[in-house]
């Protein structure tokens, strides 16, 4: 079924005005292609600059996963393959155990940083903050485009570091020292952290970069009428991301720059009594390495809803417009955002629950991480509340939207089990942890990103996406989600410990042989299908079908305002005026009436 | 850059000092993980080394609240259009800018000759703490001299007339706050070092 099809089924209404198809800017200045393309400073352009960055290293760190998902699925067999893709970290067709784990690593970091950090809300903060509030660009584009490049230039060190000789940092996307800060430590501590190390402390001048633009832009330059309170819940989500970013990836600096002293200028600051062997002891006194967890989780914590706010912003966006019905409980929806987003900085010493931390003081760590599930749980309702007995049009955007609620679910009630200081004794460090992080961050994360780009593509290249495609890569992505990590739940309950290389010769594991081999397939499976979505998605950029009409899903905000393929300026002629909030769908017998509607006689006001 | 935004648009506050109050959010973050973990760290107990700070800190205390004070008179110069005395004022504040990272340095090299190695092999964590602490904090500074020099440099280019107050004013708002992250740190390390 296409587009149109599922769009006006039973809806004829929505105010279509005259298309301009190129879509002249209020300020149609000349344009070289590096101005357009590569050094630009339209909010728009480098929202996809952005995108396609995330994808790129998406691909790579899901490649990264496939490849040591071979290693635990087939701990004893060679693929000579692996030796002509890998060169000697895969000596034989065997991967050895350093580039192991240095895969590990290195997917960690990527995925979290650079694919559901910077590709998720760099992209759609950057898309969607001027075209949802009504302002022409960001308050500083110049910033904006800096920020890009910043991460772009990140990207590229963290690429350099796969191929060292010595290869890429392998201590743990959370980089604890003395992996991270003794270079002798292993070979995956030389030179690959050193980049690692540069790359993300250009990463975290990306994101502040980009974090003051948007609480600038969101908070100064909305439009005439524009009120908070009126603002599409996805400005609301953006916003406090960029805040969490703003607060605490300054914390994490200030960890890296201690680490970096201890690495490179012999301070010990994370360093005590620690003897190297080949080496003997190091002349490093006073120092914990529990210090660095501290200034790490405090950012590390924030980080994960970092990911998942936008995420969560849009699919409260996406199901309202596909369910035809307003947002159930907006207020509430802005709320509990706010309190998710203070709560996120009290909890960090859940990761640290048995690093000798105080019990006394674990408690009320456990008793501020269990109070997440509250807005969470509201969250959820209104979810739901807003599908249901909704006129509800199953577009991808929308599948995906549901896809990450479900996600968001399965994952989020395992949490409770791990914010449990006593239950965590048993269970941290093992697959448990992974299929709940995996659940309800990296998949809720990626679905709340595919959702953003099905439903906004139309609006980013003036064209749509295959929906056959789309529905095979939805229902295999979805199934295949739960498929990987619905069983490690059970791994995880046994004790299998995360981050090892082969569990063979582990009696209490043995059991678990077949469970790896299917995992490990359906990851590959999965793996295969994202590039089906990259085909779509390239493919649609030049072939897809047109967008025939301004506001293809009968939307009512504003980016739905501006011409099919909008110029840098966003709006020919005068922004327009808001006079009521997003979510009038619905209302008063009418399909939806968009944000730039006057309020009619006799119409009542919900904001 | 700013020709896209829009006069229409409301503005509660120009977007450019907006950005600064929350980048200066930000890097007070950054020095509040900095002094937590100095907190951390020597509550430990675990080798910490005590000394008292370098008295050469109180000059460049009051070198900084000096230069807080020109920078406050060459944007009331900037305002009254009085040309030459903001740019002899702005000299004043980058000259008081770099005497302070001057002095700062002195107080190092005072500690390494009192027995206190702030880096290198058998350092301990309390002069390391004090020394990258305040070694972020003349970073901070030394780019509060760099944006001065831009303005000065701008102040006499004669073909472009500059009259807004915007530039000026967001270069003061910094240099104030980097003042008062200054005394933060000084108040702070004589207390938890007394």
């Amino acid at each position: 079924m296409s587009n149109e099809q599922i769009v006006h089924t039973g809806t004829s209404h929505g105010t279509i005005h005259g298309a301009d198809d190129h879509g002249h800017g209020a300020h149609h200045h000349h344009e070289t292609f590096i101005t357009k393309y590569i050094f630009s400073q339209d909010h728009k352009m480098i929202a996809k600059q952005f995108l396609i960055t995330g994808m790129t290293w998406a691909v790579l760190g899901g490649l990264m996963s496939v490849l040591f998902r071979i290693q635990l699925a087939y701990p004893d067999q060679n693929f000579p393959i692996l030796e002509t893709l890998l060169g000697h970290w895969a000596k034989g067709g065997h991967i050895t155990a350093e580039a192991y784990y240095a895969l590990v690593t290195i997917h960690g970091t990527v995925m979290v940083f650079f694919v559901l950090t910077a590709g998720l809300s760099g992209t759609f903060s950057n898309f969607l903050i001027p075209l949802q509030v009504g302002a022409r660009d960001m308050a500083s584009p110049f910033m904006n485009m800096l920020s890009y490049w910043f991460f772009f230039t990140s990207a590229l060190i963290m690429l350099s570091s796969l191929f060292v000789e010595t290869g890429p940092f392998s201590g743990g996307w959370t980089a604890y020292p003395p992996l991270s800060a003794l270079g002798s430590a292993s070979p995956g501590s030389k030179t690959g952290m050193d980049l690692w190390l540069i790359s993300m402390a250009l990463f975290v001048v990306s994101q502040l970069l980009g974090g003051l633009n948007y609480i600038a832009t969101i908070l100064n330059m909305r439009t005439k009428g524009m009120s908070m309170t009126r603002l599409p819940l996805t400005i609301w989500a953006f916003f406090f991301t960029a805040v969490l970013g703003v607060l605490s990836f300054p914390v994490l600096l200030s960890g890296f720059i201690l680490l970096i002293f201890d690495r490179n200028f012999g301070t010990s600051f994370y360093l005590s009594d620690i003897f190297v062997n080949g080496i003997g002891a190091l002349p490093n006194e006073g120092g914990s390495p529990i210090l660095y967890q501290h200034l790490f989780w405090f950012l590390g914590h924030p980080e994960v809803y970092i990911i998942i706010l936008p995420g969560m912003g849009m699919v409260s966006e996406i199901l309202s417009t596909n369910s035809r019905k307003p947002i159930f409980g907006y207020m509430a929806m802005i709320g509990s955002l706010f309190a998710i987003a203070i709560l996120s900085f009290l909890v960090w010493a859940h990761h640290m629950f048995v690093s000798g931390l105080n019990p006394f003081l674990g408690s009320f760590f456990v008793l501020l991480t269990l109070l997440i599930a509250v807005p969470s749980a509201i969250k959820v309702f209104n979810w739901l509340t807003t599908l249901w007995r909704g006129n509800i049009r199953f577009t991808p955007a929308m599948l995906y939207s549901i896809g990450f609620v479900s996600m968001f679910i399965s994952g989020g009630l395992t949490g409770i089990w791990l914010g449990n200081s006593a239950l965590d004794i048993h269970l941290h460090d093992t697959y448990f942890i992974i299929a709940h992080f995996h659940l309800v961050m990296g998949v809720a994360g990626i679905f709340g990103m595919y959702a953003g780009i099905y439903h906004w593509y139309p609006k980013m290249f003036g064209r749509y996406m295959n929906n056959t495609l789309a529905y095979i890569h939805f229902w295999v992505t979805f199934a295949g989600a739960y498929l990987i990590f619905w069983p490690m739940h059970y791994e995880g309950l046994a004790g299998m410990p995360r981050r090892y290389y082969d569990y063979t010769n582990w009696e209490s594991f043995k059991m678990f042989a077949g469970l790896n081999v299917f995992i490990s397939i359906v990851a590959i499976i999965v793996f295969a299908v994202q590039l089906l979505f990259l085909f779509n998605f390239f493919y649609s950029m030049y072939k897809g079908r047109k967008v025939a009409s301004q506001n293809p899903w009968g939307s009512t905000t504003l980016e739905w305002t501006t011409p099919i393929n909008p110029g840098h300026g966003n709006w020919v002629g005068e922004i327009p005026e808001v006079h009521r909030w997003a979510y009038d769908y619905g209302k008063d017998g009418k399909d939806f009436i968009a944000q730039t509607t006057p309020v009619g006689a006799g119409e009542t006001v919900n904001h | 850059m700013m020709a896209t935004v829009s006069d229409q648009q409301r503005k509660r506050i120009h977007p450019h000092k907006f950005s600064l109050w929350v980048g200066m959010a930000s890097i007070l973050m950054m020095f509040a993980g900095f002094t937590s973990a100095y907190i951390v760290k020597r509550n430990d107990g675990n080798n910490w080394l005590e000394f008292t700070l370098p008295p050469v800190f109180w000059y460049s205390t009051v070198v900084i609240l000096l230069s807080s004070l020109t920078i406050f008179l060459a944007t009331k110069a900037f305002k009254d259009r009085n040309m030459a005395r903001y740019r002899v004022l702005i000299t004043i504040t980058a000259a008081l800018g770099v005497l302070f990272t001057v002095l700062q340095w002195t107080g190092f090299e005072y500690l390494q000759n009192h027995g206190v190695k702030l880096i290198g092999s058998n350092s301990n964590p309390a002069g390391s703490f004090l020394g990258v602490i305040t070694g972020v904090h003349m970073l901070h500074v030394l780019g509060g001299v760099v944006v001065l020099i831009v303005l000065f440099a701008r102040a006499y280019n004669s073909r472009k007339k500059n009259y807004s107050t915007v530039p000026i004013e967001v270069a003061s708002t910094y240099w104030h706050f980097v003042d008062a992250i200054w005394i933060y740190l000084f108040i702070f390390f004589n207390i938890v070092s007394a």
